[in-house]
């Protein structure tokens, strides 16, 4: 039985539930990743509801958290520039390879930029993507710095013409100074010949509160507009994506569900609350 | 890691220290504040719930046997470094060896977890202990996988045995099999597997993993799990645990700033030790996971074991030894005295990471941020471009000198009359220090410090006999 259902018949009639219960529904609450602020503050707002208003009443606080920016991917100029950018592992690759198959098929022209050069074989990975895909991959020479690669996609995209150039880079942990500077350092390469109009973090839903950490620290880097949000057809919920659209306003745009390259959309607020309380 | 969950530790003991005596409210409320900061940590509630009673009770126990006077926080403070241990692991475990070779390690774990790096690593920490380890690929999802792993078991020299191409070709459970044989025949001591990422809830590729198992029948089966890693660390761990089984675990991407509260659940719930932790890009940036230091850190006491460790293996005896006797002899520190240290301490790993292990460093957590590891480089370059009669001899840089070591090294004049005026100065204050004065709390390393390290030098305890981390960790270590 989900939360909600359980939630509901516990204290459906009733003018409080009992004790016992808040903790179960704490404990659910935080499994979900939303963290202990968050889930503080949801349980004293539905302690004063009476029964059934308790239930309208978590659902409507967590909606209320959520961004109130577009969550539309921006098509300002052409080429647009997308920039991808996250931690190690969360899934940024195989998200630019699903983001451009979402894109291709209503008929955009898109090009990938491959500037992760660090890591083994990254080049190669995004590679064998654009390859299945139908997509002009750019890469640059064997340890070519970031920067340039993304230099020469965003030459190759404006000769193309291309609607959207999607930019791979290294995963990087936040808190390494040297790695965020290397990032804004590729963003204002490219932005010599075109603003990049999105940059999008991937966060891995497994992700605990340590997701807030890793946006406040990209988004000072390099403005975080949009957040894509992995592994969804896991046991995790990605609640803590949630407590990034309260804390930073920076809404979800896109979903990841799986390894392959259909498994993609754009958010869905109202599935996403229902999984967060499931 | 546990940065945060470490001051939050301190505030809460702090309160109790300035008591002196204290009663059962201030240990309820000191409760409270450890439960919040575990849940910020990502521990599980029933974890948490869990170690907050059993600190409670002991904490309470305590208070009525302890003899009025004597250290009340103290013992508490050890109630909960105990009890954190124990949850962490009681003891670390090594790995178990194979009676009859090779000895077969197994990597499972969710989807960019790590595993293919740390398999890598595995191998060169095995590799450096006289094993002759081999690599197995059987990753065959992940697009370029066996790629991944052929060049970084190069980079380590290791075999890696790679017969399918992956990107979704080949069979997983007969490449581990093919790859146990072929360990066999070529003697090799140790076989390490690495497998495809995959979620706990997928019953169809954890069926996968559990062939692979039973195909290769490991010695050690290791879950490899991101330290960022949510309250979900539960429910994926168990269900790894109940799907192939596991015997340890390993922690991976401990170089970030998750509090790791995951590491408490999974251990836990699960009752399987930690056995190593991962902590950084870097090959060698891997260890034994220790329970005891893990929990120190935690509490926010530094885990100046590990620094000193480090420091060993860094600085070989030799050199450390040659500097002493120069010293005792009265003899100059120069230049290159320098860059060897230089060279030293960029071999033991990155200094942000190094501070961070100090006493105390959770106060100087900004400015550890903040430490520019380019500078060390930067400074090396200079030092690197100077003649030897040049490193010997400052007083021989004259105004074309400086500005031919300027080119050479990619940095502005200034840059070079900064570095020789600090070095000058440093040298000076030895002299004073050999001569019976004493440091104002500058290090002979000192040149190679940025600017917002000196201007904020930590808070130290403890009067310790070199301000340079390193040599102090080898003079208490
Ligand atoms: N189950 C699931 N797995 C995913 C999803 N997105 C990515 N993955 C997997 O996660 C793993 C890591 O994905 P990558 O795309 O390589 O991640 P990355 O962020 O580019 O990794 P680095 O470049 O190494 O930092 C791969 O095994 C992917 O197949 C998703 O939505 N669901
Ligand atoms: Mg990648």
């Amino acid at each position: 039985m989900g939360l909600f259902s359980r939630l509901v018949s516990k204290v459906r009639g009733t003018s409080t539930a009992s004790t016992l219960d808040w903790v179960e529904i704490e404990t659910e609450l935080l499994a979900s990743d939303l963290g202990p602020n968050l889930v503080t503050e949801l349980l004293d707002a539905a302690k004063k509801m009476r029964g059934d208003d308790a239930e309208v009443s978590i659902k409507e606080i967590l909606r209320s958290k959520l961004s109130s920016q577009s969550r539309e991917l921006a098509l300002t100029q052409s080429p647009c520039v997308v920039l991808v950018v996250g931690v190690n592992g969360t899934g940024k690759t195989t998200s630019v390879a699903k983001l451009a198959k979402f894109l291709t098929s209503s008929q955009k022209k898109v090009l990938l930029g491959a500037a992760d050069t660090f890591r083994a074989a990254a080049v190669e990975q995004l590679q064998t993507w654009g390859d299945r895909l139908g997509i002009e991959t750019i890469s640059g020479k064997e340890s070519a710095e970031p920067a340039s690669v993304a230099f020469d996609s965003v030459q190759r995209a404006v000769a193309v013409q291309s609607d959207y150039l999607l930019i791979d880079t290294a995963g990087r942990l936040h808190n390494k100074n040297d790695l965020m500077a290397e990032l804004g350092k590729v963003k204002r390469v490219v932005e010599k010949v075109k603003p990049v109009s999105e940059v999008l973090l991937v966060i891995d839903a497994t992700t605990g509160q340590n997701g807030l950490s890793q946006a406040k620290i990209f988004s000072e880097a390099v403005v975080v507009t949009g957040i894509i949000l992995t592994k969804l057809d896991g046991s995790a919920r990605g609640g803590v994506a949630l407590a990034i659209e309260n804390a930073l306003d920076i809404p979800i745009k896109f979903i990841g569900t799986g390894e392959g390259s259909d498994d993609f959309a754009a958010f869905d607020a109202e599935s996403y609350l229902d999984g967060l309380l499931a | 890691m546990f940065d945060s969950l470490s001051s939050k530790f301190a505030s809460a003991f702090s309160g109790l220290r300035s008591r002196g005596k204290i009663s059962e409210k201030d240990i309820d409320a000191a409760i409270l504040e450890i439960r919040q900061a575990l849940l910020e940590a990502d521990v599980a509630l029933e974890v948490v719930e869990d170690f907050t009673r059993k600190i409670d009770a002991q904490s309470k126990e305590l208070l009525h046997t302890l003899q009025a006077g004597t250290n009340q926080s103290q013992a508490i403070f050890d109630v909960v470094n105990r009890e954190l241990t124990e949850i962490l692991g009681g003891g670390a475990r090594r790995i178990r060896f194979a009676k009859k070779a090779p000895t077969v390690i197994m990597l499972a774990g969710l989807q960019g977890a790590g595993k293919t790096t740390l398999a890598a690593k595995l191998a060169k920490f095995y590799k450096d202990q006289g094993e002759t380890p081999i690599l197995v690929a059987s990753d065959l999802q992940r697009p370029n996988a066996v790629n991944q792993l052929q060049v970084v078991g190069q980079s380590v020299g290791v075999p890696v045995f790679a017969p399918e191409p992956g990107n979704g070709v080949g069979n997983p459970v007969s490449v581990a099999k093919d790859g146990i044989a072929f360990a066999q025949s070529k003697l090799h001591s140790m076989v390490i597997v690495d497998t495809a990422g995959r979620l706990g809830v997928d019953a169809e590729l954890m069926q996968e993993a559990i062939a692979i198992r039973d195909a290769v029948s490991p010695d050690e089966i290791l879950f490899v799990v991101d330290a960022m890693i949510g309250q979900d660390a539960i429910r994926t761990a168990q269900a790894f645990l109940n799907g192939v089984g596991f015997d340890g675990v390993v922690l991976t991407k401990l170089d970030g700033d998750a509090r790791g509260g995951a590491a408490l659940s999974i251990t836990a719930i699960t009752g399987r030790p930690i056995m190593f932790a991962s902590t950084g890009e870097k090959i060698t940036d891997f260890d034994i996971f220790y329970p005891e230091r893990m929990a120190s850190r935690i509490l926010g006491m530094g885990d100046v074991a590990t620094l000193a460790e480090q420091a060993k293996k860094a600085f070989d005896g030799d050199s450390a030894k040659k500097l002493e006797d120069k010293f005792i002899a009265g003899e100059d520190f120069t230049l290159d005295d320098f860059l060897e240290q230089l060279e030293a301490m960029s071999k033991m790993g990155s200094m942000g990471k190094l501070l961070g292990m100090l006493p105390g460093a959770g106060q100087m957590k900004k400015q550890i941020e903040n430490f520019d590891e380019s500078e060390i480089t930067r400074t090396k370059a200079i030092v690197q471009s100077m003649t030897p009669l040049e490193r010997r001899d400052l007083k021989v840089l004259n105004g074309s000198r400086r500005a031919r070591i300027a080119t050479g090294s990619g940095r502005k004049v200034s840059d070079v009359n900064a570095l020789v005026d600090k070095f000058t100065a440093a040298q000076k204050m030895m002299k004073q220090v050999r001569n019976g004065g004493t440091i104002p709390g500058a290090p002979p390393g000192m040149g190679g410090m940025p600017p917002a390290m000196k201007k904020s030098a930590p808070p130290q305890k403890k009067k310790s006999k070199s301000g340079n981390p390193a040599k102090r960790a080898l003079e208490n270590g």
